[in-house]
């Protein structure tokens, strides 16, 4: 028991209680089927990309790109797909957007380990260059006439729940796939050699190296499946939203980065868990729902956003632990 | 003694173009605790890195269990059962002590899933080897040092290691920390593993090893049975020349004030009555025990906690210090402990370092800096200073350890101190470098530059001081000149001063 009192995963989880509580009691609506299924909603794209975010952060590093990486990837799928009259199903453009945020993940990885570049450089740099190709040779106008399966995919529900006034709350297919992504990246994590490879390199990349692991394999492994993830947070994202808009999910990584650090990860690698994770992106939606609940203009939403990780690493540097 | 495990034949190497190691043999006997010594940059942690297979080697042959090897890798070191313990320990300090000790079994049998109970089983055997017990869910980083030496070394011995190589195992452990990782050494002696052992500590290579190799330059100066060794002896062949027989000699000025001459100098509670001097090119010791007064004399000659009667000359004049600005001025300097070893900013220049305290002087009317000025005093300061450089902007960590010392003590007599005051000058410092240090300040004194040692170390005080004052319950009890006497005259002086007072 006091196994499970120590990890930062459990305080987590009390904070999340702590609040929800709050929120319940001063706002009757919050435990409302509907707000529930709208909190899980808008927590699967951060979701996906905040375990993105959790492996290049455990591993040492950080990626700034992953907005600018997503809108990329579904972006020029989409444009690509309508310009074929694509008809098919969902998976194509999952599969498209998922190989091209992947090898954009590779490119920075490569700068990252083959010139050992400050992964914050390399990735704003990334970020920028994404956007600007964009919008110099693939588009910038709002495409609204998205395949037919991508519409599909935004009416699609997995549970509806009908309520006490009538209405009927659904709970979207977008939570499915934060589920799929956040099963195979618990087992990467904890079950596989080159899962537990991000945790080595982010303590010590030297140590890492002399017990045989591949420090570049890993980092290349981190940033493309961080790419990877953006691709698919960008397909889910704008489905959606049922438009395909460059100026979407601009700054969303500091939230990213807040979830994740809100989880318990250290922002300097080495020490990070899945379910953190998960914890810290339902804690930092619910905030920001209760916000919303409680008045308070959404401007504000972007001081809190940004305090977080400040505070959350504030505790961490002080809390007298050596790693 | 039991065969050979490996056996090093004429290993050559160099790094571009300059020789690190020159024809270096080394042998190490199955189940043989050896010593490996020498002062930093003596070449031994290369020949370290050859052994591992990190480095390739340029000639020379390696036989390990009979087998000859013209090269080797990293895995070839490994498979023949030869494991490095850094001095970083190379553990993970987010990671459980299981998966530190059984991540590389894992990556050896490249094995793609990780299953927590292979892992335990294999953590499990590994502590067993050592016979120790640490909770295996508990996280690297909260353990001891100590702990995380013993889970470094239980998971070097994990794949039937026959040679664990210990660089400088030592460094961070306590005394009876030090006893027990002796004992386990003992132990794999006993299992037939042999032990390569790292330090510059002499007490502790007398202590554990069977034999000793002794590196300097490059080369192997001694390579003997322990018994036939001191400390004296292991010194002489890390440094290249016997510390006993020096001595500095001074040969003062007889037309000159002393630089620095005190009368009556007291300070309430710390020490009274001070008639002190120091002659241009003088060493000074003062020694004394804990609470003598003496790091109190020094603080006062450099104005941070003044004294409060008495009188103190400069050149044979009287001067006020009352505030270190006040002794900066006329031309005092101290270097407080540590302070010839720390202080320095390794990742900026040489020049940077040495005028670090003195840009002030270098400013035009603008206060911008005259750099050409600069450029021209740091080739005249790594001249006087013989800073084995040519390029003042290289990095200061480009240097070796004793170049440095002489960039930090550039900085010091940079001020233009006349009067050069050290509080435990090598406190904590090797036996390489504390030489490097001593040769330096008898450089300083031949100079002109008065200099004042504050110290414990009998040995220090004999080899650089020409004088020593002996300093109980704040007064001077005693002055001896050092010529002509050893440390244990001083240590006499020092205990019966000490048993006079309690009378």
């Amino acid at each position: 028991m006091t196994k499970y009192l120590q990890k930062t995963e459990f305080h987590v989880f009390i904070i999340l209680v702590a609040f929800s509580l709050v929120c319940g009691s001063m706002n009757a609506g919050f435990w409302s089927a509907l707000n529930i299924f709208s909190v899980l909603k808008s927590s699967s794209t951060v979701g996906i990309m905040a375990l993105g975010m959790l492996m290049v952060i455990v591993a040492g590093g950080i990626d700034i790109s992953i907005p600018a990486v997503a809108v990329f990837a579904v972006y020029s799928t989409a444009k690509y797909l309508v310009s074929i009259n694509y008809s098919g199903g969902i998976l194509l453009p999952f599969a498209m957007a998922t190989v091209i945020g992947g090898l954009l993940g590779c490119v920075n990885a490569f700068f990252i380990s083959k010139y050992r570049l400050a992964p914050l450089i390399v990735t704003l740099g990334m970020a920028s260059a994404c956007t600007g190709f964009l919008r110099t040779f693939i588009g910038s106008s709002v495409i609204a006439n998205l395949p037919q399966s991508m519409f599909d995919f935004s009416r699609a529900t997995i549970l509806s729940v009908t309520q006490a006034d009538g209405s009927v709350a659904r709970l979207s297919v977008a939570v499915v796939v934060l589920a799929v992504v956040t099963a195979l990246v618990w087992f990467l994590m904890n079950y596989t050699t080159p899962g537990r490879g991000l945790y080595a390199l982010g303590n010590d990349p030297v140590a890492a190296e002399r017990i045989s692991f591949n420090n570049k394999r890993i980092q290349f492994m981190a940033y493309g499946l961080s790419g990877a993830l953006a691709g698919i947070t960008g397909v889910v994202h704008v489905s959606l939203i049922r438009q395909a808009n460059i100026r979407d999910l601009e700054g969303v990584e500091m939230e990213v980065i807040a979830a994740v650090v809100l989880g318990g990860t250290a922002i300097t690698g080495g020490r990070g868990t899945v379910v953190g994770t998960l914890l810290g992106v339902l804690l930092l939606t619910v905030i920001k729902s209760s916000l919303i609940l409680m008045d308070i203009p959404s401007s504000w939403q972007k001081v809190v956003i940004g305090g977080v990780p400040i505070l959350a690493t504030v505790t961490t540097s002080l809390r007298k632990k050596s790693f | 003694m039991s065969t050979e495990f490996l056996r090093l034949v004429d290993i050559e190497k160099q790094f571009s173009g300059v020789p690190v190691l020159k024809k270096v043999s080394l042998s190490i006997g199955r189940g043989e605790i050896r010593c490996l010594a020498g002062e930093n940059g003596c070449g031994k942690s290369t020949l370290i890195k050859i052994i591992s297979g990190v480095y390739d080697f340029d000639g020379g042959d390696v036989f390990i269990d009979g087998a000859h090897f013209s090269s080797l890798r990293p895995v070839d070191s490994i498979a023949q059962g030869i494991q490095v313990i850094y001095q970083d320990l190379s553990l993970f300090a987010g990671l459980t002590v299981m998966e530190n000790l059984a991540l590389n079994t894992h990556l050896e049998q490249r094995k793609f899933l990780v299953r927590r109970e292979d892992m335990r089983v294999i953590a499990e055997r590994c502590l067993a080897q050592i016979d120790v017990g640490i909770p295996l869910h508990k996280y690297v980083g909260e353990l001891s040092v100590a702990d995380k030496q013993l889970v470094a070394i239980s998971r070097a011995l994990v794949n039937d290691a026959k040679l664990i190589i210990m660089d400088e195992p030592t460094t961070a452990l306590t005394q009876r920390e030090v006893d027990s990782l002796f004992a386990i050494i003992k132990r794999l002696k006993d299992r037939g593993i042999s032990t390569l052992f790292v330090s510059h500590k002499l007490r502790e290579m007398l202590e554990i090893s069977e034999k000793i190799t002794i590196m300097r330059n490059g080369i192997v100066t001694a390579d003997d049975d322990i018994d036939k060794f001191d400390e004296a002896k292991i010194t002489y062949h890390m440094i290249g020349r016997h510390l006993d027989d020096i001595r500095f000699k001074a040969t003062p000025p007889t037309d000159k004030p002393p630089l620095i001459r005190t009368e009556s100098l007291t300070r309430h509670g710390a020490f009274r009555d001070i008639n002190i001097h120091v002659n241009p090119g003088e060493i000074l010791g003062i020694t004394g025990l804990l609470g003598s007064g003496r790091t109190e004399l020094a603080l006062a000659l450099f104005g941070k906690k003044p004294a409060d009667q008495g009188k103190i000359y400069r050149d044979g004049k009287v001067v006020n210090i009352d505030s270190i600005q006040a002794a900066m001025s006329h031309g005092i300097a101290y270097v407080p402990e540590d302070r010839l070893t720390e202080g320095l900013f390794m990742e900026q220049s040489i020049q940077r370092n040495m005028f670090a305290t003195i840009y002030e002087c270098f400013v035009n009317r603008l206060g911008l800096l005259r750099l050409h000025e600069i450029d021209r005093a740091s080739s005249e300061t790594i001249t006087r200073y013989g800073i084995n450089t040519d390029r003042f902007r290289n990095p200061v960590h480009s240097l070796s350890g004793g170049n440095q010392q002489r960039v930090m003590l550039a900085r010091w007599m940079m001020t233009d101190a006349r009067v050069l005051i050290l509080n435990g000058p090598t406190v904590g410092v090797d036996v390489g470098s504390k030489f490097a240090i001593h040769e330096m300040l008898r450089e300083i004194a031949r100079s002109g530059v008065g200099v004042i040692i504050c110290s414990d170390d009998m040995q220090e005080i004999i080899q650089t001081c020409n004088r020593v004052l002996i300093m109980q319950d704040g007064m001077i009890t005693d002055e001896l000149q050092t010529e002509g006497i050893d440390d244990s005259v001083i240590s006499l002086r020092l205990k019966k001063a000490r048993q006079e007072s309690l009378s």
